[in-house]
């Protein structure tokens, strides 16, 4: 069961949610840090590091003895990440998005692939929780690899909980993607329900099942709430809004060290999303018998 | 003409916010949303747009049913895993990364590999001037080219109109997205919150900043949630090369003007209101703007 959090809008409580549902889980959990540009889960987790790799992306190195400045690979290339100006041929690693069509339609065979490090995949370990935690390397600009890399790094058929990046775009649709169940926290302030809408859309044209966490209840107005009503998503927990929380989380201390009593509830939403993906999956393969 | 970032490393500190109150006390400024995955700043300032333009980057692939003999090779050299396997074979445009190899070598030249819309941006008027924003469209890709065209949009129309300031709302992360609102702008402005994760985060953002050689400034929202780890972020920042300008202290207030479509200072003389004003001014001071 692979359940991801993510969010739309930054800061709502992602990270929070994620780990403490990872510590509330009493079993053997996954917790994945896919936020690759600012992880911060560990932070929360403090694990035992037992592996670091790094992530790789596959990038062009030219034979200038071979090439003879044709120019097919840069008429192919859609990233303008190899050109041929002025009879000679270069290579621009950092838009380089890794598909391998520059080696394939060289005519000499003058391009070879060899690994280029644009982030690192660190295990650890915390208790029931094995942790693996992807961090881009600063100044990359794509974390999408790293974040599939992630992915691969975890064992298949283990409760999996995925800390997502923010936003609605190619970094949060990577790490959504091939999730059960997504919770999607949010907070009752215009921005949050903004943001939130986004996201939602975004969950429904990949055709992911989704619910919806209120974090800092009470802050804000109730359009979150009427929001989820009306187009009918289920609102499955709000975490009420508390200095103590704040302050807890300020120092580096999980939602569990501040109100301990919610671990009951959050194991309850565990059990709650596997009944849900379920009757989902009940639902796809024998044709909707509910 | 100069070009500010404001940007924060973890999401959520609270630069749209701080933001606007700026474009509310800035006297002669374009504001840019460059956070075009989950673009915000248009719910405080309320634009009215007068021009709004398609957004069309990049292509995707689609395949000819009936040209597919099912070879396969689309699905044997994608690296994106975009293509399943089926007669015929189609491929998922989520996964699809726009790199053209399939259409490049399918056999029966059957893969078309149309343009994409990917969003739409706008030229809007603001109570406070004039506005570049764009909105991604729902699973679009190449957010950070649509980062750079706001931001040539909004230089351009800053120069026209020989506007003094271009005030940017950023994205979080480090990333893509980042790397496009930020590289090449005269400074940028971090909001970060006193805890270990935003002092983690700040400190990636200040390594950014840093590699591509923008002067940067910190303040501290939400300051007295932990007062000690203001005072080590404030040590932090400056060991890293990076001018502390000032803190915010926490204020309910600024969710109810949010509630209300206002920016804080607009809202009354409430304690971050204060505290933002005269950041500002310092901040001005500091870059030779007009406060």
């Amino acid at each position: 069961m692979k359940i991801a959090i993510a969010s739309g809008k930054g800061g709502t409580g992602k990270t929070t949610l994620a780990t403490a549902l990872a510590q509330a889980a009493a079993q053997p959990v996954q917790l994945l840090d896919c936020d690759v540009e600012e992880p911060n889960a560990h932070i929360f987790v403090k694990p035992q590091w037992t592996n670091h790799k790094d992530a790789t992306i596959a990038i062009p190195v030219l034979d200038t003895t071979r090439c003879t400045n044709c120019g097919k690979c840069g008429e192919l290339c859609q990233f303008n990440a190899i050109v041929t100006i002025a009879n000679q041929t270069m290579i621009f690693s950092d838009l380089c998005h890794s598909c391998g069509g520059c080696v394939l339609v060289c005519p000499e065979k003058a391009l070879q692939e060899q690994p280029k490090t644009i982030g690192y995949i660190d295990t650890g370990h915390s208790g029931e929780i094995t942790f693996i935690k992807g961090t881009l390397v600063i100044g990359e600009a794509m974390s999408p690899p790293v974040i599939r890399q992630v992915k691969k790094t975890a064992a298949a058929d283990q409760l999996t909980i995925i800390d997502c990046p923010p936003g609605t775009s190619c970094p949060m649709m990577t790490a959504v993607n091939g999730s059960d169940f997504v919770l999607l926290v949010t907070e009752p302030t215009p921005f949050g329900l903004h943001d939130l809408k986004l996201a939602v859309e975004t969950l429904r044209s990949m055709d992911i099942p989704f619910a919806v966490v209120v974090n800092r209840a009470g802050c804000g107005d109730d359009k979150v709430d009427h929001y989820c009503r009306n187009e009918q998503i289920s609102l499955l927990l709000q975490i009420k809004d508390d200095r103590r929380v704040a302050t807890a989380y300020s120092r580096g201390d999980g939602l569990l060290s501040a109100l301990p009593e919610l671990a009951t509830q959050l194991r309850s939403l565990l059990t709650e999303i596997e009944k849900r993906i379920n009757q989902a999956q009940g639902q796809t393969q024998g044709g909707g018998t509910q | 003409m100069k070009e500010i970032v404001i940007i924060s490393g973890k999401g959520g500190t609270g630069k749209t916010s701080i933001t606007a109150s700026f474009a509310a006390l800035s006297k002669d400024a374009v504001f840019a949303d460059c956070d075009v995955d989950a673009a915000d700043l248009h719910l405080l300032l309320q634009p009215l747009a007068i021009k709004s333009m398609p957004f069309i980057s990049g292509n995707v692939a689609r395949i000819n049913e009936q040209k597919c003999s099912g070879c396969g090779t689309c699905n044997s050299l994608c690296r994106f895993d975009a293509v399943q396997p089926g007669t015929p074979y189609t491929i998922n445009p989520t996964d699809c990364e726009g790199c053209g190899v399939c259409v490049h070598f399918c056999p029966e030249q059957a893969i078309e590999f149309p343009p994409q819309r990917c969003g739409e941006w706008f030229q809007s008027e603001t109570r406070f001037g004039p506005m570049i924003h764009a909105a991604l469209d729902i699973g679009a890709e190449n957010s950070g080219k649509l980062v750079s065209l706001v931001r040539q949009e909004a230089r351009n129309l800053a120069e026209a109109n020989q506007h003094e300031l271009i005030l940017i709302d950023g994205p979080p992360g480090i990333g893509c997205p980042v790397i496009a609102a930020t590289t090449g702008a005269h400074a940028v402005f971090v909001i970060t919150e006193p805890t270990c994760s935003g002092k983690h985060d700040l400190l990636r953002v200040l390594e950014l900043t840093e590699h591509f050689d923008i002067p940067t400034y910190i303040c501290v929202n939400k300051w007295d949630i932990n007062p000690d780890m203001t005072q080590q972020i404030k040590i932090a920042g400056e060991e890293k090369g990076a001018t502390f300008i000032g803190t915010i202290p926490y204020d309910q207030q600024i969710t109810k003007a949010q509630i209300e479509g206002k920016t804080i200072v607009e809202w009354g003389d409430t304690i971050a209101a204060i505290a933002i004003k005269e950041i500002w001014n310092s901040f001005c001071e500091q870059l030779g703007i007009a406060s």
